[in-house]
């Protein structure tokens, strides 16, 4: 079982890979890319780049606050730099130097986090990143993107490198549906419409914008027509789709494989409450830390599914 | 050589008269960490040792200086004043309101500066990453960076000092302020570093123990980093905190003199005594 399946959908790469491809073909076209890694290239998925690219890559051990620093200077010098790290090393381990080095002076470089979210499954908390969302938020100036498939992710690998200025990209080790055309037109800050509805919006990011397709194919069913919203890119947030979605089907759900503090639903709700204030319910990882096991296991028992999503769904409708 | 230490000698005298100056107009700031630097900023920016225009900040073979320790920024932005960035009378708006020269320097705001500190620890990498990006664009050009020795607590500079040795930049120089002193007390009381060349030399960096408040020392030292260009060097400048108006924090009873500006008073008594 995979989320998207009951709707139809084929099961993709995970988003990791699809960046680390995309980011190697990239790196062919734009030499000024070059890329530092903390010795997690192999999961992160710049190892293709680096590979490719010796002279451009640069691997400075286990060492992210070193990296994201090493990241910045090259930046100064006019490179776009990016950097990776598992999302949770990168943002928690280093978020002084992605606050001094890079937002602060605005520099161009691009700090990509795999293994987000608890759907990484085996390894367990410690290397789940769950917060990296609202920390890469609280930066000024820094945008922050969460794609849903591998042809998003591409598409946003591309965007993230012709755009100047500091970007944050989140990416997943698990296989995901496919839910975009090769092509199809993906722009920072634009939130994409998969599903058209009226009774309520279910706003969602990453792997869990296709469990947001499967909720609204089973309410179809049950005769509530649900509109799914994929909210890409949570920095800047796509106002006028939120706006547009309170006004027209009065009910909000946000889903996100994050904390329920300073993720999506914190930055959805902002928007509603001084626009168009609707009923609103979250579907998250809450407020704590999850443990080993089994993705799918892992994502039932901490209420990420569907199912929660139906439910969350039927508590709006009153 | 194109300037004569007295000529150099002269100039550290100015830069000292205006980062006091500037730091009694404020009202707060970091004038002993400051003072202490001034010898090797002073080779720096007026020995020859840096190429840089000051009409055209962002000239890409410039040589860049990373001021580390940015709480020390009085002392760059009286270099940049004496070069010709900006005048001095400018610098005296120093951290009031609506001004660019912020208490840490802040590259977003002025061009010339070449790294936004004042979290202590980052220089190092950040002067990496631009020595390597340099590299990569078969530049000729020098990163110069400037630490405190209590900033080497910072295990950051560590992760920094191993991967420069990985990447063997012959374009990177390390000047560690070892001034003696940190925030709360004596760097050898807080978190003791030495020895400090050794440390570097062990991650495979070209090492010198200078008197860094010697103006022909930090000259001489310098000479000899520029022409290393085959990995990284480090020079540790050994120096006094508040150097130049010693005797007077001395009789204030506080060699450390740590974030705070000298009284008016004490300003005008610390100028006289610099002399002419
Ligand atoms: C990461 C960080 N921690 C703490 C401080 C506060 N702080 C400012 S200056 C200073 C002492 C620095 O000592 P040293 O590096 O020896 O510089 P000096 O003032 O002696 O030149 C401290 C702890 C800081 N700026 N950054
Ligand atoms: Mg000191």
């Amino acid at each position: 079982m995979y989320y998207g399946e009951l709707s139809g959908l084929k099961l993709g790469a995970a988003t990791r890979d699809a960046f680390g491809d995309a980011l190697k073909e990239l790196g062919a076209k734009h030499p000024e890319v070059v890329v530092v890694d903390a010795d997690v290239g192999n999961s992160t998925r710049t190892e293709p780049f680096m590979k490719a690219f010796p002279e451009r890559s640069f691997n400075v051990g286990i060492a992210e606050s070193n990296m994201v620093s090493v990241a910045s200077g090259l930046a100064s010098c006019g490179k776009t730099a990016v950097c990776s790290s598992f999302a949770t090393f990168l943002l928690s381990n280093a978020f002084d130097q992605l606050r001094m080095s890079v937002a602060f002076p605005k520099m161009n470089v691009k700090f990509v986090g795999s293994h987000s979210g608890i759907s990484i499954g085996e390894d367990g908390p410690s290397q789940m990143g769950i917060e990296d969302v609202s920390l890469a938020c609280s930066l000024p100036g820094v945008k922050v993107i969460v794609p849903s498939d591998a042809v998003q992710t591409a598409a946003a690998t591309a965007a993230m490198l012709a755009e100047h200025g500091p970007i944050y990209l989140r990416t997943g080790r698990s296989k995901v549906a496919i839910l975009y055309p090769n092509g199809c037109d993906f722009q920072i800050g634009k939130a994409i419409q998969l599903r058209d509805g009226s009774d309520v919006t279910i706003i969602a990011n990453g792997l869990m914008v296709a469990a947001a397709v499967d909720a609204a194919t089973e309410l179809a069913k049950a005769g509530v027509s649900a509109r799914v919203l994929d909210m890409h890119t949570v920095k800047p947030v796509d106002e006028e789709a939120i706006v547009k979605a309170a006004r027209e089907t009065q009910r909000i759900v946000v889903v996100e494989e994050h904390l329920m503090h300073g993720g999506l639903g914190s930055v959805v709700a902002t928007v509603v409450s001084r626009t168009v204030p609707v009923p609103m319910a979250y579907v998250n990882v809450g407020d704590c830390f999850a443990e080993s096991g089994d993705p799918q296991g892992l994502l039932d028992k901490y209420g990420l599914n569907p199912a929660a999503i139906v439910a969350a769904v039927k508590s709006v409708m009153g | 050589m194109a300037v004569s230490i007295e000529e150099l000698q002269a100039k550290a005298k100015q830069l000292r008269k205006h980062i006091i100056r500037m730091t009694t107009a404020a009202g707060s700031g970091h004038p002993s960490s400051s003072l202490s630097a001034v010898e090797m900023i002073t080779a720096l920016y007026f020995g020859g040792f840096m190429k840089y225009r000051p009409q055209e900040p962002q000239w890409p073979s410039r040589d860049r200086f990373i001021l580390s320790k940015g709480h020390a920024v009085p002392a760059l932005y009286a270099a940049m004043a004496e070069a010709g960035y900006f005048t001095v009378e400018a610098t005296m708006s120093l951290r009031k309101l609506g001004s660019v020269f912020e208490g840490h320097p802040n590259m977003a705001r002025m061009p010339g500066i070449e790294a936004s500190t004042g979290s202590l620890g980052q220089g190092l990498s950040i002067g990496l990453g631009q020595a390597l990006g340099l590299r990569l664009d078969k530049l000729d050009s020098r990163v110069f960076v400037m630490t405190g020795d209590g900033e080497l607590d910072e295990g950051q500079v560590w992760e920094a000092a191993a991967a420069a040795g990985k990447f063997k930049p012959g374009n990177l120089t390390l000047i560690v302020d070892q001034n003696g002193y940190q925030q709360t007390g004596a760097t050898k009381d807080v978190l003791d570093m030495r020895p400090i060349a050794d440390k570097f030399a062990a991650f495979g960096w070209h090492t010198q123990v200078v008197n860094g408040n010697c103006q022909a020392n930090a000259f001489a030292a310098l000479t000899i980093a520029t022409n290393i260009k085959d990995r990284p060097t480090c020079i540790v400048s050994q120096t006094q905190k508040g150097f130049g108006i010693l005797p007077l924090l001395e009789a204030e009873g506080d060699l450390n003199y740590h974030g705070k500006p000298l009284s008016a008073a004490l300003a005008e008594k610390a100028i006289a005594f610099l002399g002419s």
